[in-house]
């Protein structure tokens, strides 16, 4: 799930977008990532292109015919039985919420989510990212968030080795504090 | 971990690397993290060289991310640049061959052969240079 998450973040940092929001909201049954961006946005018609996996703009590769970033989400969401959606504002910025079913058996590992907000937040550009994590368990809901200017503030940059080891200690961290919280 | 924590961490490790002798010499490794990339593991081979590099105590790198560098038949790709090597891109980069790029192209200054990469895929090549090769 940490790859289309990944992807999903790329999408809005791509688009453009000065700030890329990430909200992550886990129960036992579910774990929804919704990132907003406010970057170039999409029409009704790009929209609906962006879904068919053999489209793409065509701006990083000239004769590419494939653009999978969205479509591959889209197919592991309903292969599971998950939820998804996407709306956009032409010049305004782009919503995606994908909802993945944990208890389905085909529903990918979440995989180390330290590492993947890590690289996302190390990813270059001058963006702002916020990340916000809701995890809910049996004793009740916690959250933590990471804005990436701050943490840039803190750390001096995001991308030599010691950062990125530093930043991945602080998320692990973050997940640990948060899991005793709730569970 | 409080920023306030994090920042005294910071702090702390940028003293001991301005003891090192040699440390201004740094290593760029470039990781493609398009879709490609991401779907074919480039965030595990990215960790696996935060790991491996850490384990080793070299501390003068800089990993940056990339979008898609064209390589998408041989992902996840990674270039690597320093001084005494040529700039080279290895592909088909999962955890163990970055940690073989770490033990023998950075550390032995030998290229690690198998995975060694020196031209896009077919239809990118045919847009920069207008035909196939």
């Amino acid at each position: 799930m940490g790859d289309f998450l990944a992807d999903l973040f790329q999408n809005g940092v791509e688009a453009g977008a000065q700030k890329v929001t990430v909200v992550l909201d886990q129960d036992e049954r579910s774990f929804t990532m919704t990132v907003t961006d406010n970057g170039k946005g999409m029409d009704e018609a790009e929209l609906v292109r962006a879904q068919d996996p053999f489209y793409t703009d065509g701006i990083k590769h000239r004769h590419r015919k494939v653009g999978l970033g969205l479509p591959f989400v889209i197919q592991t969401i309903r292969m599971t039985q998950g939820r998804f959606q996407i709306s956009s504002r032409k010049g305004e910025g782009t919503t995606v919420t994908a909802a993945f079913n944990l208890e389905h058996w085909d529903t990918p590992p979440l995989g180390d989510l330290p590492a993947t907000l890590s690289q996302l937040l190390a990813l270059g550009g001058g963006h702002e990212v916020v990340v916000v994590r809701h995890l809910t368990g049996p004793k009740g809901r916690g959250s933590y968030e990471a804005n990436r200017s701050e943490l840039l503030e803190v750390l001096g940059n995001l991308e030599d080795l010691e950062s990125l080891t530093l930043l991945r200690e602080y998320f692990r961290d973050a997940e640990k504090n948060l899991t005793e919280e709730v569970k | 971990m409080t920023l306030q924590e994090l920042r005294a961490m910071r702090e702390q490790g940028q003293k001991a690397m301005d003891r090192r002798v040699g440390g201004d010499k740094s290593i760029e490794i470039i990781v493609g993290m398009g879709t490609c990339g991401i779907a074919a593991g480039a965030k595990e081979a990215l960790n696996a060289f935060v790991d491996e590099l850490n384990s080793k105590d070299i501390r003068n790198v800089v990993i940056k991310q990339v979008g898609c560098m064209g390589f998408c038949h041989s992902e996840p790709t990674v270039e690597i640049k320093m001084a005494g090597m040529p700039d080279i891109i290895y592909g088909n980069v999962d955890a163990e061959v970055a940690r073989k790029i770490v033990h023998s192209h950075i550390l032995e200054k030998k290229l690690v052969d198998k995975h060694v990469f020196d031209r896009p895929a077919r239809d990118i090549l045919k847009q920069t240079t207008g035909k196939e090769k």
